[in-house]
């Protein structure tokens, strides 16, 4: 089977006035289907560039990027809008729900733009709202949810189209160490139990501990790309 | 993505942000309405000057008397005084004529019934109440043999009558003094009210053209003519048949100037119409204005509106929306803003429209091509001031919206 990410030598440099900033200096990592993998590094060691480039929301200066087997280097942007509609999910540690929506409505959004009917649409966003747990709150509205459950609504959103890939930015970052416990564990849940990949960006070890590889970034490159044995943590 | 589910996802926006969206359109509600009420007014008057127009009879010609050029000295229009009963027969014989009437006014002062007044006394023709489409109320319009025997019979108009006859009195077979001398009173006219330019038509008394040549001015001369046409097709051509009989009738050789006009009055109808389609081009103009700047109300809430809405364009984008979706998005909600505003605006203009009409008095219509214009101008408007915001929404980049506080 294809790797869900197989990226080789990528490279970002942003074009500034005074000396051009290398964000990336030549990363490949593979990633492959059912796995989890927590992106650790300091400020500025390139692992968001890394996401946003992997989720298409940016594109390397150069190198190779294939999704699912497939050369996305050279697509346009509506082809690569079009691939985020269907096979990829995002987190973001802001939850950025819509205000004023209800949750459901909410994770129906990303079916909006992957042309799905409506009644189907309604369908899979309450079987995502309850496999995060979440069902009887289908109609809330945001900020009539804690933290922790909006984050709930935000990976039901991220899960509903049935990604190839979960991209999940810092998702933790704004909440207390007990939603931290729940979210991690949802991610680890669907994980194990659906063998959905996920990709995860956190600067906190106990967080990547939840994740099975951990890849280290340091100055634009990986330095360290190791497997997680403290299985313990979910008990 | 589908289009309609694009136009949903716009109008629920708008949905959730009720009050801002009606603030909003508020700006083009005024425009439109303020569209709706000026052009219906403009019509309802432009309507009122052709009834009035018409009410004149729509298939006369006047003849008037011209200027006349004596050893070098013009006189001015009317100066001439050449228009005799003998021209008013010649033209009666003319092909396509139905009906001729000479006229003749004189300001008098009037007495009756113990009260006196001041009016104008017109000479006329049997044909005048034809022409002038004026139906007597009560007793009998002047005949032919009263005009032959230039008989001392009058005919009142209502201002008349209800000066000289206040209370009801029966003014039929009573006598009534016009310049000392005793006209007896035939029959009483309809009220016809003002005419175009304001004049009490009714204020007037009626009597045989022949009684007043010979019994009050003394003259030979006519003051005018009405001719009637027998349709409004061959109005023109009875006008040019006048013109050519009058010159050899009064011997003006070709090339010379007339001394008489001949005016028809589609000319006066047109002419009337004319200025008030203009007054109503100014007003529509005016309105069309705070139309733009209701547009104008639109993109400053728009721009606003993306500003605020940074993060959902930033999500929208990350979980797949393509940049035309969000342009599409924005757009419908500035087109949906401002036809919105329109219909609600045409509503309000049809109900001022009526207001006027009601309060006022003034004749008030709403043409439906002004509600076509007005809602179809204002959604040109959305379009117009909702792409530049909408355009700066889909040009967004996702990684800085998302992050936008």
């Amino acid at each position: 089977m294809e790797p869900v990410v197989d990226v080789r030598d990528l490279r970002r440099v942003y074009p500034l006035a005074e000396e051009p900033v290398v964000a990336l200096a030549g990363v490949a990592l593979t990633i492959e289907a059912g796995e989890f993998v927590a992106v650790m590094g300091p400020s500025g060691s390139g692992k968001s560039t890394f996401m946003h480039i992997v989720g298409f929301l940016d594109r390397p200066t150069s190198g190779y990027y294939a999704f699912g087997g497939r050369d996305v280097t050279e697509l346009t942007e509506d082809a690569l809008a079009d691939i985020r509609s269907r096979e990829m999910g995002f987190v973001f540690q802001a939850y950025n729900l819509l205000p004023r929506t209800s949750a459901v409505e909410n994770v129906e959004l990303p079916m909006l733009y992957a042309g799905v009917g409506e009644r189907e649409r309604r369908a899979a966003a309450l079987a995502a709202l309850d496999d995060v747990g979440l069902l009887k709150y289908a109609h809330h509205h945001p900020n009539q949810l804690s933290g922790g459950q909006q984050q709930r609504v935000a990976i039901a959103r991220s899960l509903v189209n049935e990604p190839r890939l979960i991209l999940a930015d810092e998702p933790t970052g704004a909440l207390d160490v007990r939603s931290t416990g729940d979210v991690m564990a949802l991610f680890r849940r669907l994980n194990d139990e659906r063998g959905i990949t996920i990709m995860l960006v956190t600067h906190e070890p106990d967080v990547a501990a939840f994740a099975k590889r951990t890849v280290t970034f340091r100055d634009g490159r990986i330095v360290a790309d190791t497997a997680n044995l403290r299985e313990a943590v979910l008990s | 993505m589908k289009r309609s589910v694009i136009a949903r996802t716009a109008i629920l926006a708008l949905l959730r942000n009720r009050s801002r969206s009606l603030l909003t359109m508020l700006g083009v509600v005024i425009g439109v309405a303020a569209v709706i009420i000026t052009v219906a007014i403009g019509t309802g008057a432009r309507t009122s000057v052709s009834d009035q127009i018409n009410a004149l009879g729509s298939n006369m010609i006047v003849v008037l008397p011209g200027s006349l050029n004596q050893s070098g000295v013009r006189t001015g229009s009317g100066g001439a005084s050449t228009l005799t009963p003998g021209d008013g027969l010649a033209i009666a014989a003319l092909p396509h004529v139905s009906a001729v009437s000479p006229t003749v006014t004189l300001r008098a002062q009037v007495v009756a019934n113990g009260n006196n007044w001041q009016t104008t006394v017109t000479g006329v023709a049997p044909s005048y109440t034809f022409i002038r489409s004026w139906p007597t109320a009560s007793g009998t319009f002047i005949a032919q043999s009263d005009v032959d025997d230039s008989a001392k019979v009058c005919v009142l108009g209502q201002t008349v009558v209800n000066n000289l006859f206040p209370g009801g009195a029966n003014p039929l077979g009573q006598t009534v003094l016009i310049k000392n001398v005793p006209f007896v009173v035939i029959g009483t006219l309809g009220a016809k009210g003002q005419s175009g330019v304001g004049q009490d038509q009714d204020d007037t008394i009626v009597i045989p053209y022949s009684s007043m040549l010979q019994r009050l001015t003394g003259q030979t001369t006519l003051a005018s003519m009405d001719v009637s046409a027998d349709a409004p097709a061959n109005v023109d051509a009875v006008q040019a048949e006048v013109t050519t009989l009058l010159e050899a009738r009064h011997g003006i050789a070709g090339g010379m100037p007339d001394d008489f006009m001949v005016r028809n009055l589609q000319d006066i109808a047109s002419a009337a119409e004319s200025t008030a389609a203009i007054l109503q081009l100014l007003l529509a103009g005016v309105a069309t204005v705070s139309l733009v700047v209701g547009g104008i109300g639109i993109m400053n809430i728009m721009l606003v509106s993306v500003t605020e809405r940074t993060r959902e364009i930033g999500l929208r984008l990350a979980v797949g929306a393509r940049r035309s979706a969000i342009l599409w998005q924005f757009l419908i909600e500035a087109v949906a803003l401002s036809t919105a505003g329109g219909a609600i605006g045409v509503a309000f203009g049809v109900l001022g429209a009526v207001a006027v009409s009601l309060l006022a008095h003034w004749p008030a219509a709403v043409p439906l091509e002004a509600v076509v214009f007005s809602v179809a101008f204002s959604a040109l408007v959305g379009v117009f001031f909702g792409y530049y915001p909408a355009a700066k929404a889909s040009r967004l980049d996702p990684i800085v919206a998302l992050r936008f506080e």
